[in-house]
């Protein structure tokens, strides 16, 4: 049941992105039209019909993807938000009551995960769809709003909302292709094996100072959790939820200490025009190392 | 040894700030030809694995609700009930906003942001309390209260998203150690989160508390009563 609902949600999110490539092929502003749309539609194919097709030609269908953003190709477009007065004057008008939906999704996707067996997925979905209509009684919205208003984000979040799913599928092909086990048995010279606590050191130090150097935590983990988690953490007995989560918020410590995470560390200190470049991240290291050790200790007597 | 160039792909990739999708790509084509892929076999593996997780892209169904809300004032009223906390010291100013911050990460609300909440609102009223407290104060303390400023805004946003059942940082968990065949519910990843949620806001408390007593004990407080 939780599966089939699921693939309507697909559908469903297939359909935004599909209104994602009308909106830009339609904009007559748009700085890269064909390509955008042509990106969403491939994308949409993906959720709609990606069960059916064979694997080789999804693949094939994700190159043109990348193809399309290594030429930028996959612009944000001309849609926009209401004007300042307006948003001050409704936000006046509805007080509190606007975070109402925004509750509905979040209380949706936790309630439907621990009470029913369709799981939190599902529950996000239905969520989403209970929220909408509330906001739209709340706020009388135009219905053509939630097209516009979808595909106005979309375009915002960009390209790169695929990437989560690119960085599992190449976590897939390092495992396919055994880079892994070059690591691990890398590793293995220094770490011996068998031994827990060297394990999730390797394991928590290695997210840190991998995302450090990436500046993605996201990218880290598909890597370090092939090399060093899976042969050193995950097959000694570690719980595979704690473990796995702890893992990706110590590589979060390195993104508190690094430079090439700009988008968190230096473009904020741009925005409010301090005098060190590195002024966030020197605040910010005493806690992320402090943090980073915590990390360190709590997977030691926690996910064992 | 070889097998690691598309870790060094990545890396190089990163570092030079190239297109992160293209990089992706490329360091697995590579990885898949050099580890005795065929070209099929790497397609085959991308695409399988691409349609298995695409729950990790559900998020997507989110997208218009929120947009209409945005286009209702969501935000401007965020930052309105921000501005009516009354807050004496610079600290608590930033505890406040990090609540809310962490709070919102871990219910998917977006709100928040160096753009739309730090340099409009957060750094100004931090800067305000610290007027208000002492008879002056130098620039190298305003310039140590944007650094404190703008990591409240990361600590909330990245210790209190996976709190959140559908977060991406939850979903990759789910989805990377599936495709290495270890199974795990994105409830059971979320509730772990937890902890470090608390912990982290307790650390960020404490660093909080020192910045207030190291400023209380450098500068002179005025003197309240004849402020007013």
């Amino acid at each position: 049941m939780g599966k089939i609902l699921l693939e309507g949600l697909y559908v469903l999110a297939g359909l935004i992105c599909l209104a994602t490539a009308y909106m830009a092929i339609k904009d007559k502003e748009h700085p890269a039209k064909f390509g955008t749309s042509l990106f969403w539609m491939l994308l949409a194919a993906t959720f709609i019909v990606g069960k059916y097709l064979p694997p080789v030609v999804v693949g094939a269908v994700l190159l043109v993807m990348g193809g399309l953003t290594a030429f930028n190709q996959v612009k944000i477009g001309t849609l926009k938000n209401s004007d300042e007065n307006f948003r001050i004057e409704k936000s006046k008008e509805i007080g509190n009551k606007i975070f109402i939906p925004a509750l509905t999704i979040a209380v949706f996707a936790f309630g439907i995960a621990q009470f029913t067996d369709l799981g939190g997925l599902v529950g996000l979905g239905f969520g989403a769809i209970a929220a909408t209509i509330i906001a739209m009684l709340m706020t009388k919205a135009e219905p053509k709003y939630i097209p516009y208003d979808g595909s106005r984000l979309l375009q915002q979040v960009g390209a790169v909302s695929i990437l989560p799913q690119l960085l599992a599928a190449l976590g897939a092909l390092f495992n396919a292709a055994g880079v892994g086990e070059v690591i691990s048995s890398g590793i293995s010279g220094i770490i011996p094996q068998g031994n827990i606590l060297a394990g999730v050191i390797a394991y928590c130090v290695g997210m840190a100072l991998f995302t450090m150097i990436m500046g993605n935590a996201f990218a880290a983990f598909a890597v370090i959790t092939a090399g060093i988690g899976l042969p050193f953490v995950f097959s000694q007995g570690a719980n595979p939820a704690i473990a796995g989560i702890l893992a990706l918020t110590a590589g979060y410590c390195g993104t508190l200490m690094t430079p090439m995470a700009a988008n968190f560390n230096i473009v904020p200190a741009a925005i409010l025009e301090t005098k060190n470049k590195n002024r966030v991240i020197l605040t910010q290291a005493p806690l992320g190392i402090a943090l980073l050790i915590t990390h360190i200790v709590l997977m030691y007597i926690w996910a064992f | 040894m070889i097998k690691l160039i598309g870790v060094l792909i990545i890396v190089i990739g990163f570092i030079f700030r190239l297109n992160t999708i293209a990089v992706v790509l490329i360091a697995g084509l590579v990885t898949g030809l050099v580890g005795g892929l065929d070209f099929t076999e790497i397609l085959s593996t991308l695409g399988s694995a691409f349609i298995n997780t695409r729950y990790m892209t559900l998020f997507l169904v989110t997208l218009p609700v929120i947009g209409i809300l945005e286009r209702y004032g969501l935000r401007e009223r965020a930052a309105d009930l921000i501005k009516r906390i009354k807050s004496i010291t610079v600290g608590r100013v930033m505890i406040t906003y990090l609540v809310v911050r962490e709070l919102a990460a871990a219910l998917s609300l977006r709100l928040g942001g160096h753009v739309q909440f730090i340099r409009p609102l957060v750094f100004p009223m931090a800067e305000g309390a610290a007027e208000n407290r002492y008879e002056k104060i130098d620039e190298e303390d305003i310039e140590k209260i944007k650094g404190y400023a703008a990591a409240m805004e990361n600590y909330g946003n990245f210790f209190g998203q996976n709190v959140f059942i559908a977060a991406g940082g939850v979903l990759l968990v789910v989805g990377t150690l599936g495709e290495l065949g270890i199974e795990v519910t994105a409830l059971e990843v979320s509730k772990s989160s937890i902890p470090i949620a608390i912990i982290a806001l307790v650390y960020a408390m404490i660093q909080n508390y020192i910045l207030d007593k190291r400023l209380d004990s450098k500068y002179k407080r005025k003197n309240t009563e004849s402020a007013k």
